[in-house]
């Protein structure tokens, strides 16, 4: 076998615990509520579908460059990373004890769908919950980083939540976006937005398209130990701001001036070639290194 | 010791030290119904090729195979085994 390929660890193809293990410094992580000790869902249980026992996220501490870190990591594979009543209180938990303890950074390894259509309003609610919590440990100085680079992306409430978040780090592969491409074509029909044409999906939703709007900080490679690189290089810079009303002004008015400039496009490309990008049919055939170089060269 | 995820195609096994040293506990929640007799040949198989007494298994399946549950019951024991040393 290529060496090359036997030293590859893809995140897009690993579990949650494995990308947690790879992320974090060796050995350093502890899990909280680890399976033995975590319930499964009480709502699939009534629908006679099998729960995970971790309720499909697993949180803990540990250190990222010997400093002390939180994680929750989604499991996509497990009802498309979906968050139920437990898998929520478990992230409402570690964002809340991160106010009290002040770790470092909470990292949350997102790769869902958004809320656990199964339980319905007690997913919603955990939602709201999640998107709050966020909000309070950013206000206790502690940053919360996104990262987003599995098969099922971030949509629905927990794109919201990736947005509340003080960054996000994204791979080519992750895409981010509220409403899901099935979900768009379902209620708005295939003329709207064709969910199988998948260049188109990820033309829209996808990392590099996230990058040159500025939606993510940084755009990695689909690498484990590239999304470590990324968020300890990131940390190192990075001072979580006071919350102010004139940082929401101008956030309001970047997506106002967004809003009109590109409302009326239907395609990555049109508003790539807007940005000042010369070619634009070029841009999902670049690797990480030429999209960034590319995107630092562009008019601002 | 946690293997496995519940996925399309698999299943999550979760082994811990059961109360007799020369039973196997198994208990399986599972996605598909009208198996038993399957699960009850793969579990009955596992257990007479390895030394999997005094253990408890518990089962999340979402639909796995029987060559997929083999694997990862030998692959939970495996893992739990080289843990306890």
């Amino acid at each position: 076998m290529n060496p090359s390929l036997a030293s590859r660890h893809s995140w897009f193809e690993a579990t949650a615990r494995k990308r947690v293990a790879g992320l974090l410094d060796p050995g350093s992580f502890s899990e909280v509520l680890p399976p033995a000790e975590s319930s499964p869902s009480p709502h699939l249980a009534k629908l006679d579908l099998p729960g995970a026992f971790d309720d499909g996220i697993v949180i803990g501490c540990g250190q990222l460059g010997k400093k002390p870190i939180f994680v929750a990591a989604q499991e996509g594979q497990f009802i498309g990373g979906a968050v139920g009543e437990i898998h929520g209180a478990k992230l409402v938990g570690l964002l809340k004890w991160a106010v009290r303890e002040k770790p470092a950074a909470v990292l949350l390894l997102i790769d869902s769908g958004g809320v656990r259509l199964h339980e319905a309003n007690a997913g919603l609610i955990a939602i709201s919950e999640i998107m709050r919590a966020v909000l309070a440990a950013r206000a206790a100085g502690v940053p919360v980083l996104a990262l987003i680079g599995g098969s099922c992306g971030a949509f629905g409430g927990m794109g919201i939540v990736a947005r509340l978040c003080s960054a996000i780090l994204m791979s080519e592969e992750g895409r981010l976006a509220l409403s899901g491409p099935e979900v768009i074509e379902t209620v708005a029909g295939v003329e709207e937005f064709d969910s199988k044409d998948r260049a188109l999906v990820w033309r829209v939703t996808g990392g590099k398209h996230r990058y040159l709007m500025g939606d993510c900080a940084m755009l990695v490679e689909d690498e484990i130990s590239a999304f470590r690189a990324a968020a300890t290089a990131f940390l190192a810079d990075w001072q979580e701001p006071t919350p102010s009303v004139g940082l929401l002004r101008a956030t309001q008015r970047q997506l106002e001036h967004r809003l009109t400039a590109y409302g009326a496009y239907r395609d990555g490309l049109q508003i790539w070639a807007e940005l000042g990008v010369k070619n634009p049919e070029s841009v999902p055939l670049l690797d990480r290194d030429s999209l960034v170089a590319l995107k630092e060269g562009l008019p601002t | 010791m946690l293997c496995g995820v519940v996925g399309s195609g698999n299943l999550e096994i979760l082994l811990n030290a059961g109360d007799l040293p020369n039973q196997c506990v198994v208990e399986i929640k599972t996605a598909a119904r009208g198996f038993a007799d399957t699960w009850q040949a793969v579990i009955g198989a596992f257990a007479a090729a390895h030394p999997a007494g005094g253990t408890r298994i518990a089962i999340n399946d979402m639909g796995a195979t029987p060559a997929v549950v083999s694997l990862r019951l030998a692959q939970a024991l495996a893992e739990y085994q080289g843990g306890v040393q």
